[in-house]
């Protein structure tokens, strides 16, 4: 079985937003559309929203560091928002995994945002129906679509290539070993749920220096300079060894 | 989570219907046994079945200002499979048909006995329908409850408390207002319904106290740790994606401050429990016909307070992504 799904790597998101804004540009205008905003060039501007870009401080100044984390649906293999939906218009696709909401059956009863520990569905407060992402759907099996093209727009968008997408079933997929070989994880894994979507982790690369690499052990009297050059009728280390 | 009235009118109008169903159903029962006198079919159990589905219907109005889509609503009977919500939808119409053919059979007078059971005992139509309708009434409680009971992630409600308490707690409302009923039509009733409206009440403290002292001890199950996989320690958000606020911050989030809230947790312990029952006595010491009403309505305007302290009890696991703005 096929399960499509997004792996976020936080080494390299940037906190840009530039899938935040190409979300919202493909999806207001597409099938998904519109998505509407409230008071969106006046104060307290609100709208919806598929795709947010978080921002957390870890750690106590000085040490410190910035983790810019994009939250959208994760497309869960065990979707609790699904089953409580009393019409159906929630539902999870046998083929591909992607979770949708069918916005001319949902009657807006917000009871499937309670049921997401995510926080990933919104209301769209003008049309009143649940919204999310939809792994856009209406992209990647677009045949007019060059075959490269065929991706939710978030992962075209993103400059640094930080939004990785594929099958996560299929275990030779890139996302597959990425999330293998680069320590991919779940959010909340405490639920149940089964995400569909990963992260990968902050990694470091460090250089790993021992104090004797730096001190000069053959040198104790720390004098730098130029060695004197061998005299030439000295034994070399070659002449008396046979190694 | 955010208190939406349209929700609180709804489970606790629900509640005094189903109650004063139950009541008189039970008034009905004693009676049939011979424990208490009869009642008259037209004046006592018709105008009573009709102020109950008056309640559930008032209930079922408040519903459709929850949705985005009331038009719609019929939909909502496809998923009873897996959704509460759905189970609740079906069984409400039923419980109000129910009722209403109880009150009709009995504003009918059709209450020739259909037969005889063990000889002493004579069964006649409402009392099956009645019967039925009881049935109904149990399951649209534990539907009702079981929305909020079987959402796993809010902890506060997860718990075989929330269905007790709806229960008892919709059953003690109705009992008084069935009380405050009697008192009102001047039939000899109101003694027996008080007393049980005070045991359910008084059933109802404890287990709304146990569910008190349960979240009180709650640990979350998610930190800001497991929410976005950094294990440190010390983690703080910075921003939450948008400056104006979101659904997000709209629906899980009461925005109340803690006065407040102990507030409302305090004015509902004396509404709904301690005051009414001293009313009761009081009625009871001096006759009264209006102090089961006042009862009645403390206690009613108590479970208000209730249910909206019950939602914002409850802690969202979602609100760990929306702790800071800027
Ligand atoms: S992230 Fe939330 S909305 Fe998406 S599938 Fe999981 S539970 Fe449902
Ligand atoms: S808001 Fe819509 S999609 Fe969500 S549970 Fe209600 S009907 Fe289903």
């Amino acid at each position: 079985m096929t399960q499509l799904a997004l792996v976020i790597d936080l080494n390299v998101c940037v906190g840009c937003h530039a899938c935040v804004t190409i979300c919202k540009a493909w999806n207001t205008s597409g099938w998904a559309g519109p998505m509407t905003d409230q008071r969106p060039y006046d104060r307290d501007p609100t709208g919806t929203f598929f795709n947010r870009v978080q921002t957390f401080e870890v750690g106590t100044y000085p040490n410190t560091e910035t983790v810019h984390f994009p939250k959208s649906c994760l497309h869960c293999e065990e979707p609790p928002c699904v089953p409580v939906c009393p019409t159906g218009a929630s539902y999870k696709r046998e083929e591909d995994g992607i979770v949708l909401v069918d916005y001319d059956k949902c009657i807006g009863c917000k009871y499937c945002s309670w049921a997401c520990p995510y926080g990933a569905r919104e209301i769209d407060e003008k049309q009143r129906v649940m919204k999310k992402c939809t792994l856009c759907v209406d992209r990647i099996y677009d045949q007019s679509l060059p075959e490269a093209e065929r991706k939710p727009a978030c992962v075209l968008a993103c400059p640094t290539s930080a939004r990785l997408f594929g099958d996560v079933h299929d275990p030779d997929s890139h996302v597959s070993v990425m999330i293998r070989e680069e320590g991919g994880y779940p959010l909340m894994p405490e639920w149940g749920t089964k995400p569909a979507n990963h992260y990968l982790p902050r990694r470091k690369t460090r250089l790993r220096i021992h104090e004797d690499e730096l001190l000069r052990a053959d040198n104790p009297l720390k004098k730098e300079g130029q060695l004197p050059a061998p005299s030439g009728d000295e034994q070399t280390l070659d002449d008396i060894t046979s190694w | 989570m955010h208190p939406a009235l349209s929700v609180i009118l709804l489970t606790t109008l629900l509640g005094v219907g189903q109650g004063l169903f139950l009541a008189l159903y039970t008034g009905q029962l004693y009676s049939v046994a011979r424990l208490l006198e009869h009642q008259d079919s037209q004046t006592f159990y018709a105008v009573g079945s009709a102020l109950a589905l008056a309640f559930l219907a008032a209930g079922l109005i408040a519903s459709f200002f929850h949705l985005g889509h009331p038009e719609r609503a019929w939909r909502s009977i496809a998923c009873w499979r897996t959704s509460w919500l759905s189970r609740e939808v079906i069984v409400l119409p039923l419980v109000m048909l129910l009722v209403f053919l109880y009150g009709l059979f009995h504003y009918l007078e059709w209450t020739t006995p259909l037969f005889t059971v063990a000889g002493t005992l004579p069964v006649d139509a409402t009392l099956i329908i009645g019967a039925l309708a009881t049935l109904a009434t149990f399951a649209l409680f534990i539907c009702t409850a079981m929305i909020y009971a079987s959402i796993r992630f809010l902890q506060e409600w997860h718990s075989a408390l929330t269905v007790i308490n709806f229960t008892l707690l919709g059953g003690a409302s109705g009992f008084m207002l069935a009380a405050a009923f009697s008192a009102f039509i001047g039939v000899h009733l109101v003694g027996f319904y008080a007393t049980w409206a005070v045991i359910l009440t008084l059933a109802a403290l404890l287990t709304r106290g146990a569910s008190l002292l349960r979240n009180h001890r709650l640990r979350p199950r998610s930190t800001l740790q497991s929410a976005i996989g950094v294990r440190h320690t010390t983690i703080r958000q910075i921003a939450q994606g948008a400056m104006g606020g979101s659904f997000n911050t709209r629906e899980f989030f009461h925005h109340q401050p803690g006065r407040v809230i102990r507030m409302a947790r305090a004015g509902f312990l004396v509404l709904v429990f301690p005051l009414p029952i001293l009313l009761l006595g009081a009625a009871w010491g001096l006759s009264s016909e209006v102090l089961p009403l006042l009862a009645f309505l403390t206690q009613y305007l108590g479970l208000l307070i209730e249910r909206w302290y019950f939602f914002v009890e409850a802690r969202h696991p979602q609100n760990l992504y929306y702790q800071s703005i800027a």
